[in-house]
C-alpha cells in the first residue's frame, strides 16, 4: 500500500471552511428539537463542605420553570465511581455530578434548573438558595509540598522511566552544575465555543445528544454506563467543535446534566455553560519543578535530574508526562526524573495542549539555556553537542529524527548568527532585544482506529470515522487521503466524523488523529482498491487483467499500471454496471513490534526574538521561527495553522496565561476572558513555520506524525530565554509579567500595607 | 440573570419620568458593561430603559470655542471624528487605548463614564464586595489585588475606575452635562467620579434619577504636546495597570501649563493639581517630570500584588511627559512605546 502526492501534501483549504463561515456548520448548542427545554447549571459558591439544604421554592415559582434537579431529588444514579469513568479518566474516583450533597470544589455543579426558556432557567437559577456547611479548602500548592506523593496507580507507566546511572554522585563530581526551580501556573483551555449539549429525547426512548466533545464514542460509553442505557439507545454527535485544546477529552458535566434532565423529563433538553462556568472544568495543573543539570566544561551533559510536583484533586490522580522528556532527549549517563502529586480542593486537572510537555520542556529548556551561559557555549551549539539518535530513557532507536535540520534551518531563517552572546548586548533605540531558542519534542502516537470507505456507483467516495475535528483540519486531511487513494478530485469525497454510530475511534487528542484515523482511512480505501481491481480485471478486453495491485497508480480518475502507463482504465469504467455501493471497513492497528522496537517523536526548534522597554517592562515577542520535523505533512496549510495557533498558545503561556486562586475561598477569580489573558492580535507578531523534510518509515503507512501539540512545546522556553538574553533577568515563574520583569513585586504577604 | 422589562424612551423627559417611576430601573445605551454585569447577577435592574433613540448623538461647537459631545455618540465615532482627532487628540488616543473596535462601536460616550470597576470581587457574587453588597466586606484588600488601587482607596474599597476615556476627559477638564427632575446641571469631570470612602457602592455624583446628556470640552485642547500612555499586561484589550494622560503647553522650552491624570490607580481618574502646578515654569525635562511624579505618588500605598504599580506609575508619568514634551505621543495602533 503506497500513497502518492496527488491529494496528499497539497495546501488545500479546509473543506469545512465554507460551512463554518456561512453558519451552515452547526455546533452542539445550535441543534434544536420540538419542545426543547433549557437547563441552566447552578454552581457551588463554596469550595469544600456539604449542602445542608436547598430552597428551590422561588425558582419553581418562576413562570416556565419545569424542574430543579439536585442531589436531593435526582433520578436514581449508580453509586459506583467506576460507572462514571471514561477513556481519558485519571486513576481514582471520577466525579459524580448531583450524586450527593458533598462539595469537592468551588463551582461544582449542584443543581440544574430546567425551564421552557433559557432566560427563565437562568433567572430561576439565581433564586435558588443553598445553605452550605462550609469547611476550609486547601488550594495553595506551596503549602502541600510536604504531602506530595508518587501516585500509586500510573496513568501511563512509560512516563516514569527508571533512573539510570547514579545521578547524585555524578552531579557532585560534575564541574558545572545548574540547579533551578521553575513554576508554572494553572491555565484554562478557554476554547471559543463554550461547552454545550443538546439531548434530544426521541419518541421511542432513544437519546440523541449533540455534544461539544473530542470523543463522541467516549461520551456515548459514559452515558450508557451512568444512566444504564443500552448502547443502541444512545447516539452522541459532535460534527463541529469550536476549539477544545483538551478540554473536551473527558465527558464534561453539561453532558451529564442534559442527559439526566432529558431522561428525567422525557423531553429534549439543552444545557450550555457560561464562560464563568468554563473555569469549573479541567485545567492545566500548577507545577513546581526542580531541574538539575551537570555538564562537562564543553557543555556535554553528564547528569539530568528533574523533579516535578503538580496538583491534582482530592478524588483523582491526574498525571501528565512532565519529566519524561528530560530523561529522553539529551545523551547523558546519569538521569533521574520523578513526578509527584499534591491534592488540592479543586476539580481534577485535564490534558491541555501538550500536557506535561509544554510545562516540563519549559523547565528543561530554560535550564539548558542557563547552562549555556554557565559553560559559555552558544545555546544552539549546546543542543547540537548533546544530540542523540537514541531515546535515552529506554535505549531505543528513534524511528526518525530530523531535529538537527530543525536546528539548522530554523537558525538560518531566524538569523541566529547575528545574536551577540552576552545578555543585554543588543538594543535598538530604547528597546533591549533578546534572542532565545529551545527544543520541542512530543511523542508521535498511533492508536487503534476504525474507518469505513464507501464508493458509490457514481464515483462518490464517503469516508466515515467517529473521530472529531476540533478545528484542526481532520475533515480535510481525511478527504485528501481518500482522494489520493482512489485518484478522485477532492469534491468527490464526503467525510463523516464526530458520531458514535460511525466506526469507532479514540478521543481526538495527543496529536494522534492524523496518524491513526488517517491510516484507518487509507486502509479502508485500500480495500476499495482491491475490489475495484477485481472489477477492472473482469471487464472484457480489460487492460488491467492480471495486474498486481502494487503496480497500480490511482490518479485523475484513472487506474493506471505504473510500470506500463499505456494500460489504464477510467475509474468510471470499473464502476459500470455497479448498482450497490462498494464498502470497505477496517480496524486499523499499529504494528506492536514497531512500537516496541522504536521510539517515535515529533521534534521542533523554536527561535524567538523579544523586545523590551526596560523602564516600563513592556515586552513583546517580535518574531518566532518554529522549525518542525513531523514526518510527512499531509496538508501544509492546515498543518501550518496548527503550529501558528500553538505558537500563539506558547506566547500566552510565556507572557499571559494564569488562572489565579483566592485561597481563602478556594476559588479561581479571573474567570472571564477580560481578566484571563490570552494573546490578542497586538501581541502576535511575525511567526514563521518551517516543516523540515523527514521520512518516517515505520509508524504508519502514511509516514505522518501529528502536529497538534509540537508547536507549543519549547515556545515558552524560547521566549523566556530571549527575555534573559535581552535583560539579564531570569524569570523562572510563568507568566513573565511586568512586575516580575522589573522585579518590582514585593514579597507576597497578603496584607494591606 | 434577572427577569426584566424593556422599554424605549422617546426623549430626555420621557427617560427621566420613567427612571423616576421605577426604582429598580436602569438606562441602557451600548450595554457593553451592564449586560455583562446582569448576566453574573451583579446588576439586577428589573427594567431597562433604552435611551439609544434619544437625540443625543451630535458633536457641536460651543460658543466658547470648545466642543459639546452628545452622550450617545459612540466611542468609535468620537475617536475618529476629525474635530476630535485634530483638536483633542489626547481624547481620541485614550479612547483607542481602550476595549476593542467591536466594543467601541457599541459603547456610548455617556456610558463610558458609568463603567463599573473590573475588580474581580465585584464581578463574583460568591465573594464579598462592599461595592456590590454594602457591608459584606472587601474581598480584594487581602485577596488578589493586582489590578486594584494605590491611591485614594478606603478601608471598605480598593477598586479602580476602569475607563481610559475618562482619564483624558479629566486631564482636559471636561464638563459633564446632566438632566434631572429638577432641571439641568453641569458637573466638572474632577467631581463626577468619587472616591470610595464609606460608600463604595456609589461610583459617581450622578443621581439615580439623572441622565448624562453631553460632555463639554473646553477650548484649551493641548493638541501639540500630549500623550496617553497605557501600561497593561497585554498590548490590547486589557485594562490599565497604570495609564497616564499628559498634556503640556510649552513656550521656549519652559512649561506654561500642565495637566496630568492617572488611570488604573484609583476609584476615579487621579489628578494632582500640586504636581501640575509644580511643573509650571520648569524646563520641560526629566528632572521636572520626576519631581511631578514624586508629588503625585507621595501618598500611594499598595497591597500584596500591586505595590509594583507605584514605581511603574512613576516611570509611566515620566515617560508620558517626555512623549508629550517631545511631540511624539504614544501611538495606539503601533503599540511600540517610544
Amino acid at each position: 500500500m503506497s500513497v502518492g502526492t496527488n491529494g496528499i501534501g497539497k495546501p488545500v483549504s479546509r473543506i469545512d471552511g465554507p460551512a463554518k463561515v456561512t453558519g451552515r456548520a452547526k455546533y452542539a448548542a445550535e441543534f434544536s428539537a420540538p419542545d426543547l427545554a433549557y437547563g441552566f447549571v447552578v454552581s457551588s459558591a463554596v469550595a469544600k463542605g456539604r449542602i445542608k439544604s436547598i430552597d428551590r421554592s422561588a425558582a419553581l415559582a418562576v413562570p416556565g420553570v419545569i424542574e430543579v434537579f439536585a442531589h436531593d431529588n435526582r433520578p436514581s444514579l449508580p453509586s459506583s465511581h467506576e460507572k462514571y469513568t471514561d477513556q481519558v479518566a485519571a486513576p481514582g474516583s471520577p466525579f459524580r455530578p448531583l450524586y450527593d450533597g458533598e462539595i469537592l470544589f468551588s463551582g461544582q455543579p449542584v443543581a440544574l434548573v430546567v425551564a421552557e426558556e433559557l432566560e427563565a432557567a437562568r433567572f430561576a437559577a439565581s433564586l435558588i438558595d443553598i445553605n452550605y456547611e462550609t469547611q476550609e479548602a486547601v488550594t495553595d500548592l506551596d503549602t502541600q509540598i510536604d504531602k506530595a506523593f508518587e501516585p500509586p496507580e500510573k496513568r501511563a507507566p512509560e512516563w516514569n522511566p527508571s533512573p539510570r546511572g547514579d545521578v547524585d554522585s555524578a552531579l557532585s563530581r560534575g564541574p558545572n552544575l545548574i540547579r533551578k526551580e521553575y513554576r508554572t501556573p494553572v491555565e484554562h483551555h478557554n476554547p471559543m465555543e463554550t461547552f454545550a449539549s443538546t439531548a434530544v429525547w426521541e419518541n421511542d426512548g432513544r437519546l440523541t445528544v449533540y455534544d461539544k466533545t473530542q470523543g463522541a464514542p467516549n461520551c456515548h460509553e459514559y452515558l450508557c454506563n451512568v444512566f444504564g442505557l443500552a448502547k443502541e439507545k444512545v447516539r452522541v454527535l459532535s460534527p463541529y467543535v469550536g476549539g477544545a485544546f483538551g478540554a473536551g477529552l473527558r465527558p464534561n458535566y453539561q453532558l451529564f446534566m442534559a442527559a439526566l434532565a432529558a431522561i428525567g423529563l422525557k423531553r429534549s433538553v439543552r444545557v450550555t455553560l457560561t464562560r464563568q462556568q468554563m473555569f469549573t472544568l479541567g485545567y492545566r495543573p500548577q507545577t513546581l519543578q526542580t531541574l538539575t543539570l551537570g555538564a562537562e566544561n564543553d557543555g556535554r551533559l553528564v547528569a539530568v535530574k528533574h523533579d516535578a510536583i503538580a496538583n491534582t484533586s482530592r478524588f483523582e490522580d491526574y498525571q501528565e508526562p512532565t519529566v519524561v522528556w528530560s530523561g529522553a532527549l539529551y545523551p547523558c549517563d546519569h538521569s533521574t526524573v520523578t513526578s509527584r502529586l499534591a491534592r488540592l480542593d479543586l476539580f481534577t486537572p485535564c490534558d491541555m495542549r501538550a500536557p506535561g510537555g509544554a510545562v516540563g520542556m519549559y523547565a528543561l529548556e530554560s535550564a539548558m539555556d542557563e547552562l549555556s551561559y554557565a559553560v559559555g557555549v552558544d545555546p544552539l551549539e549546546l543542543r547540537l553537542k548533546n544530540y542523540s539518535e537514541t531515546d535515552q530513557n529506554y535505549g531505543k532507536p528513534i524511528s526518525s529524527k530530523a531535529l538537527r535540520d530543525c536546528y539548522l534551518q530554523g537558525a538560518e531563517r531566524f538569523g541566529w548568527s547575528k545574536r551577540r552572546p552576552e545578555p543585554r548586548s543588543m538594543r535598538e533605540a530604547r528597546e533591549l532585544i533578546g534572542y532565545g531558542m529551545a527544543t520541542g519534542i512530543w511523542e508521535a502516537f498511533r492508536v487503534p482506529t476504525s474507518a469505513r470507505a464507501i464508493l458509490a456507483p457514481d464515483g462518490t467516495l464517503e469516508i466515515a470515522c467517529a473521530t472529531a475535528d476540533i478545528g484542526t483540519g481532520t475533515y480535510t486531511i481525511l478527504a485528501q487521503i481518500g482522494a489520493e487513494m482512489l485518484g478522485l478530485p477532492l469534491d468527490k469525497v464526503i467525510v463523516k466524523i464526530g458520531d458514535s454510530d460511525l466506526p469507532s475511534a479514540p478521543v481526538e487528542g495527543g496529536s494522534w488523529t492524523a496518524a491513526s484515523a488517517g491510516s484507518a482511512v487509507m486502509e479502508a480505501c485500500d480495500g476499495l482498491r482491491k475490489e475495484l481491481l477485481k472489477r477492472a480485471g473482469a471487464v472484457s478486453n480489460a487492460p488491467l487483467r492480471g495486474v498486481d495491485l502494487a503496480d497500480l497508480t490511482w490518479v485523475d480518475g484513472e487506474i493506471r499500471m505504473t510500470s506500463d502507463p499505456s494500460r489504464a482504465m477510467p475509474l468510471s469504467e470499473a464502476l459500470l454496471g455497479l448498482n450497490e455501493p462498494i464498502t470497505s471497513e477496517v480496524s486499523s492497528t499499529p504494528d506492536e513490534r514497531v512500537l516496541q522496537d522504536y521510539s517515535h517523536y515529533a521534534h521542533s526548534a523554536v527561535f524567538a526574538e523579544v523586545r523590551l522597554d526596560e523602564e516600563l517592562g513592556m515586552l513583546r515577542v517580535a518574531r518566532v521561527v518554529s522549525a518542525v520535523a513531523a514526518g510527512r505533512i499531509l496538508n501544509p496549510k492546515t498543518a501550518r495553522s496548527q503550529i501558528l495557533g500553538a505558537v500563539v498558545g506558547g506566547i500566552g503561556m510565556a507572557l499571559h496565561e494564569e488562572t489565579v486562586i483566592d485561597h481563602r475561598y478556594g476559588r479561581f477569580m479571573n474567570h472571564n476572558l477580560a481578566e484571563y489573558h490570552v494573546p490578542v492580535h497586538a501581541d502576535v507578531h511575525a511567526i514563521d513555520v518551517i516543516f523540515v523534510d523527514e521520512q518516517e518509515p515505520r509508524l504508519n503507512p502514511l509516514g505522518v506524525k501529528g502536529v497538534g501539540e509540537i508547536g507549543i512545546v519549547g515556545t515558552a522556553a524560547a521566549i523566556a530565554n530571549a527575555v534573559f538574553h535581552a535583560t539579564g533577568v531570569r524569570v523562572r515563574d510563568l507568566p513573565i509579567t511586568i512586575d516580575k520583569l522589573l522585579a518590582l513585586r514585593q514579597p507576597t504577604n497578603n496584607h494591606a500595607a | 440573570m434577572i427577569d426584566f422589562d424593556y422599554v424605549r424612551a422617546s426623549d430626555v423627559g420621557d427617560a427621566l419620568s420613567q427612571i423616576t417611576k421605577h426604582q429598580a430601573a436602569k438606562f441602557i445605551a451600548g450595554g457593553t458593561n451592564l449586560i455583562d454585569l446582569m448576566k453574573e447577577n451583579v446588576e439586577q435592574p428589573t427594567r431597562l430603559i433604552d435611551i439609544t433613540g434619544l437625540p443625543l448623538n451630535e458633536i457641536q461647537e460651543t460658543q466658547t470655542g470648545g466642543l459639546k459631545i452628545g452622550a450617545l455618540v459612540p466611542n468609535s465615532d468620537l475617536a475618529y471624528d476629525q474635530r476630535i482627532t485634530r483638536r483633542y487628540p489626547l481624547l481620541a488616543s485614550a479612547i483607542l487605548a481602550g476595549a476593542s473596535p467591536q466594543l467601541r462601536n457599541m459603547a456610548s460616550t455617556g456610558g463610558n463614564l458609568l463603567q463599573r470597576t473590573r475588580c474581580l470581587y465585584f464581578y463574583d457574587t460568591a465573594t464579598p464586595c462592599n461595592k456590590r453588597r454594602p457591608g459584606s466586606g472587601c474581598g480584594a484588600a487581602e485577596g488578589f489585588n493586582r489590578m486594584n488601587a494605590i491611591l485614594g482607596w478606603s478601608e471598605s474599597c480598593i477598586a479602580v475606575h476602569p475607563s481610559d476615556m475618562c482619564v483624558a476627559l479629566s486631564a482636559l477638564e471636561a464638563v459633564v452635562h446632566v438632566a434631572g427632575p429638577k432641571g439641568e446641571r453641569a458637573i466638572k469631570s474632577a467631581d463626577f467620579h468619587r472616591l470610595p470612602g464609606d460608600t463604595p457602592e456609589i461610583d459617581t455624583n450622578l443621581a439615580r434619577d439623572e441622565i448624562i446628556t453631553a460632555i463639554e470640552l473646553p477650548s484649551e485642547d493641548f493638541s501639540r504636546n500630549y500623550s496617553y500612555l497605557k501600561i497593561r499586561d497585554r498590548l490590547s484589550y486589557a485594562f490599565a495597570l497604570v495609564s497616564v494622560a499628559a498634556a503640556l503647553k510649552i513656550e521656549a522650552g519652559a512649561i506654561k501649563s500642565a495637566r496630568l491624570a492617572l488611570g488604573g490607580v484609583a476609584h476615579k481618574p487621579w489628578r494632582a493639581p500640586d504636581a501640575e502646578q509644580g511643573l509650571v515654569g520648569e524646563q520641560a525635562g526629566r528632572k521636572a517630570f520626576c519631581e511631578a511624579a514624586d508629588i503625585i505618588l507621595q501618598g500611594a500605598v499598595g497591597f500584596a500584588h500591586n505595590r509594583f504599580k507605584i514605581e511603574l506609575a512613576r516611570r509611566a508619568i515620566v515617560r508620558a511627559l517626555e512623549q508629550a514634551a517631545a511631540g511624539t505621543p504614544q501611538s495606539q495602533s503601533v503599540k511600540v512605546i517610544v
